[in-house]
């Protein structure tokens, strides 16, 4: 029999392309929805290494402290999309990378978090820097464990809307007089 | 499905089928008259719509190549979409939030109330409050507007209860849950609000009126509705005497057709519309169909907008429920003392975490920025709407390089705030901030405003035919059976979301253009 967690970590060893990663434990909600504790992300244009930069300047870009490296994958993942589909969005990407560790005199990644901010902040009208952040204020905060980690609810529909679920759940403040607002029918 | 033949030239061709378009298609078939509505969308059945912004941003929104242009921030943040409106049929009745007020009788005769303000193209329009009344009240009942026709207001979310609390604190007398063409009891079929939340990505349940499940179904009951769907006017022909003879369209396989018509009435948003005319220029109308005046693109307006966030101790989750949940009125006044001229509804607006990441402070990054995101679910949300200034350099062009699908210029939206405009949304910014501090909040974000909504003015009404594009019944002045049949007609904006009176002033028109053609003038 095959352990799933056997299988899935000797697939991550044997790959040069991955990000992998672990779930934070004080994100419940995301383990939750993410499939396993263990997160992998397969890269088809970037190297693992590349990736694991742009994961890092995203986070110095959107700076969530409590938000985990899985959501922000997830920018990694659409910009090595469209690094696959266009060649000049993968050169823009590589020579960032490049540019980050020209600056940093080889390893950007070895570099402390305040001196690696400091190089990024010094890229922030580069094209490379604009590229990253468009593709993270969308990326980033369009998928599910993103709306569970800020409180979002997502999409009502399926459950009915919020008329039977809360949508007058505020009890910190009086309530408005039925003239100003008539109960539900 | 009633079909008619391309070389029909009885029929009535309405372009575009939203408020305007989609009202008039059906005022006239309910009179007999013979139309073909000519939408460039998709028919996207309500099943489909779907409860997450960037997807439902994708399936409804117009995203053909346009440019943003001048000195709003816009054209900066969003260069490629200048209005955030709707390419499918419905148009963006599909979209909008339903709120529903008309206009104030002052508003209809600013030039006279104002007086001349320099840079401002101010103009009374030709037609009064009381010309409107009994369309305003056939429009109401039409679309089912809360707190008319004995229709109970809608009950208010979290969202509202902030509002009000704040409003209350302040002062202010008018804040109540609106008037909102959104079921607050099922009528005329629909079902009755559930509180989704979604507004703006299409109203599953129908609640909320859009022509795409009201007004459209009722004309093809007729029998005398040819609706076609993906169909793109790009030019619209007149015949040797200089009346309009039929449009020439593409569909959705890319064949153009031309369909002859009796009259043709444009309904394609302000900036679709004018850009229709502009493109019509010929050997007879070298600057573009109806432009005599050199008006058609001219006196662009959008609405002074802004948004305030405010940020509290306990969550508000202001998703919850109507996305425009309610309102405070008292600012809408025309009170110069103030610094400025006009007024501004302050209304409740919530955006979602995907959009709110969007446009919060477009362009933005840093802590600043995710601090204030790490606030959403404590945020309570309000949209400032006021009254702009119409200004001639305002304006829908042709861009002088790029093309469309079909080989024809894309329009250029140039936009530059008026200091009229300047200084009322810097009033509406420290009232709105003052609402949510009386209520509790912590800090409030201003939020510029978003890629237009409420596009408006671009082929004014004018009583003189040099001041204006079309008379008080939309006719153009130059060519008697075209017309102008959406919120380009108007000709100053008012403080009102503009959909209530764009659909009272199709009412009108339809009644008009069959007069018309029944005394034979068109």
């Amino acid at each position: 029999m095959l352990d799933d967690d056997l299988t899935r970590r000797d697939f991550i060893k044997t790959s040069g392309t991955m990000l992998i990663g672990t779930l934070a434990a004080s994100s419940g909600a995301l383990s939750v929805l993410a499939p396993t504790t263990t997160w992998a992300l397969e890269l088809t244009k970037l190297d693992a290494d590349s990736g694991k930069v742009i994961l890092q300047v995203t986070r110095h870009i959107l700076p969530h402290k409590t938000l985990d490296d899985a959501v922000y994958a997830l920018v990694v993942k659409d910009l090595d999309k469209a690094a696959a589909s266009d060649a000049a969005t993968a050169a823009l990407l590589q020579g960032g990378v490049a540019s980050l560790n020209k600056k940093a005199k080889g390893d950007w990644l070895a570099l402390s978090k305040e001196k690696q901010f400091d190089l990024v902040k010094q890229m922030s009208d580069t094209e490379f820097f604009e590229k990253i952040r468009s593709t993270a204020i969308v990326s980033l905060y369009n998928n599910e464990m993103a709306w569970a980690h800020f409180g979002y609810e997502g999409p009502s529909w399926p459950k009915g809307g919020y008329l039977n679920r809360g949508f007058q759940d505020l009890d910190w403040l009086p309530n408005p007089p039925a003239d100003a607002s008539p109960p539900p029918a | 499905m009633t079909k008619y033949a391309l070389k029909d030239d009885g029929v009535v061709v309405v372009i575009g089928s939203g408020a305007g378009g989609g009202t008039l298609a059906n005022e006239l078939c309910q009179k007999g008259v013979q139309v073909v509505l000519l939408e460039a969308g998709k028919h996207t059945p309500r099943e489909s719509f779907v409860n997450d912004e960037w997807p439902a941003f994708g399936q409804l929104s117009w995203l053909d190549k346009r440019t943003a242009s001048g000195g709003w921030r816009v054209a900066k943040d969003f260069p490629g979409l200048p209005a955030w409106i709707c390419k499918t049929v419905g148009g963006s009745t599909v979209h909008w939030a339903g709120a529903s007020l008309r206009l104030q009788p002052h508003e209809f005769r600013v030039r006279s109330e104002y007086g001349n303000i320099d840079g401002a193209n101010l103009l009374d329009w030709p037609l009064t409050l009381k010309d409107l009344e009994p369309y305003y009240a056939k429009a109401e009942d039409k679309m089912g507007v809360t707190r008319t026709n004995g229709i109970p207001g809608l009950p208010g979310c979290t969202n509202f209860k902030v509002m009000h609390a704040g409003a209350t604190k302040l002062g202010y007398k008018q804040c109540h849950t609106g008037r909102m063409a959104i079921n607050s009891r099922p009528r005329d079929g629909r079902a009755g609000c559930l509180q989704l939340g979604f507004c703006f990505q299409g109203c599953k349940s129908g609640a909320k009126w859009s022509t795409l499940y009201t007004e459209i179904p009722k004309a093809e009951a007729t029998g005398k509705l040819d609706l076609r769907p993906e169909s793109q006017v790009l030019k619209i022909q007149h015949d040797k005497a200089g009346k309009v003879s039929g449009v020439l369209y593409s569909d959705a396989a890319g064949k153009q057709h031309v369909q002859k018509a009796r009259a043709v009435c444009v309904a394609g948003n302000s900036i679709e519309t004018p850009r229709l005319l502009l493109n019509s220029a010929s050997s007879m109308y070298p600057d573009g169909l109806a432009n005599s005046s050199g008006q058609v693109g001219r006196n662009y307006m959008r609405h002074m907008t802004g948004s305030v966030y405010g940020v509290f101790e306990k969550p508000v989750r202001m998703w919850r429920g109507t996305t425009m949940a309610g309102i405070i009125a008292d600012e809408s006044i025309n009170d110069p003392k103030r610094g400025f001229v006009g007024g501004y509804e302050m209304e409740t607006l919530s955006l979602g975490l995907p959009f709110m990441a969007a446009f919060l402070d477009p362009g933005a990054w840093g802590e600043g920025f995710t601090s204030a995101m790490d606030n959403y679910q404590y945020m309570a949300g309000m949209w400032l709407v006021g009254e702009d200034m119409p200004q001639e350099s305002n304006r829908i062009t042709l861009h002088p390089d790029e093309k469309d699908q079909y080989g024809l210029p894309i329009p250029d939206v140039a936009f530059t705030d008026h200091p009229n405009d300047i200084a009322m949304r810097e009033h509406a910014f420290k009232q709105g901030s003052a609402v949510y501090t009386a209520a509790g909040a912590k800090t409030n974000y201003r939020v510029p405003p978003y890629p237009s909504t409420h596009n408006l003015g671009s082929c004014r009404m004018s009583a003189r035919a040099q001041d204006g594009v079309c008379n008080g019944f939309g006719q153009s002045h130059d060519v008697p059976n075209l017309f102008i049949s959406d919120g380009s007609q108007f000709t100053t904006g008012g403080a009102e979301n503009p959909t209530l009176t764009i659909v009272t002033l199709a009412i009108r028109q339809a009644d008009y253009v069959s007069q018309q053609m029944n005394a034979r003038a068109i």
